[in-house]
């Protein structure tokens, strides 16, 4: 049994469907929703990967490279107000966070 | 089933076992680490796809930088964790329900419809003399240039704003204003006062009398 362009999908799907149930759980803890973000642009990013590589086209991995660049730009701002956030309000519960009453 | 096959297995359970434990970890120090070898993982699978420069991006740019600075900023903060996993696994089921959803779904048209066991890298790799990284690198600074400069203008503004975001001036420490400091002028600080030079000693009566008053 010879690894299909199917298997890489399926380990993509995999890996978005258990982001998707922790952002679920943790819907409080706002930096373990952080990391799920990261989980689902790792398995979009799988996606990416394997159809660029069986089909032969690198203009798959180039997009890669720019979700990667971007990804890293949002962490990094997503992490400062996080730490903003932290600093005024002494906790990252998205419970409390209710100041703008929505 | 072949080395190749083997390894893909052993990655994706790894993957996928790292990813339940980075949603389900009670300590926040580590799921980041659980990430980190989420991460590395999924490397590894890459490099199963000979995408031998994004494997190797995805280890030292995200292992290295961005999961570090998850690391510092769980560290620094100081988590109330019981309060936050309150009712933690209330939802359990109706997010195990979506996900398994989303998870068959997926795989059943994926697993029906991508039957392409013919990898075109390997007859790429096999026929042209370029690897990988240099093939990136070509299409990158030709096709891509303004794309990449974009991106750059992109990193900037992510550095100048979590910068901006995290500054802050404590008041109760004297700091030098620099702009104050280089628009100052000479004669705001230095006065020049015409002082005779030895004069002739006056009488001293006047003087004393100035004093007494």
């Amino acid at each position: 049994m010879t690894l299909t362009l199917g298997h890489y999908l399926s380990l993509g799907a995999i890996l978005f469907a258990l982001a998707v149930i922790g952002i679920f759980l943790n819907r409080k803890n706002l930096i373990v929703l952080l990391m799920c973000i990261e989980l689902m642009l790792l398995a979009v990013n799988m996606n990416f990967v394997a159809f660029s590589s069986y089909l032969g086209d690198m203009h798959g991995q180039i997009f890669v490279f720019f979700i990667l660049t971007v990804a890293a730009a949002e962490s990094a701002i997503g992490l400062a107000l996080l730490v903003l956030l932290f600093r005024n309000k002494s906790t990252i519960n998205v419970d409390e966070l209710d100041a703008l009453k929505g | 089933m072949d080395a190749k096959t083997g390894f893909f297995y052993l990655f994706s359970v790894v993957l996928l076992f790292a990813a339940f434990r980075v949603v389900t970890a009670r300590n926040p120090v580590h799921a980041v680490l659980y990430l980190m070898l989420a991460f590395s993982q999924a490397s590894a699978v890459w490099l199963l796809l000979k995408a031998e420069f994004l494997a190797i991006v995805l280890v030292l740019v995200y292992l290295g930088a961005v999961m570090v600075l998850f690391l510092f900023v769980v560290m620094m903060l100081d988590l109330n964790v019981d309060h936050l996993r309150q009712n933690f696994w209330k939802h359990f089921p109706l997010a195990a329900l979506v996900g398994v959803v989303i998870a068959l779904e997926m795989a059943y048209v994926l697993m029906g419809g991508f039957r392409l066991q013919t990898s075109a890298a390997d007859a790429v790799a096999a026929t042209s003399q370029v690897s990988n990284t240099k093939a990136l690198g070509l299409l990158l600074y030709s096709e891509y240039v303004y794309p990449v400069q974009v991106a750059a203008v992109i990193l900037v503004v992510a550095m100048i704003a979590a910068i901006a975001l995290t500054l802050r001036r404590r008041k109760d420490t004297r700091y030098v204003d620099v702009k104050d400091q280089i628009h100052v002028k000479a004669r705001d600080r230095l006065q020049v006062v015409k002082v005779a030079p030895t004069q002739a000693p006056q009488p001293a009566a006047p003087a004393a009398e100035g004093e007494s008053k």
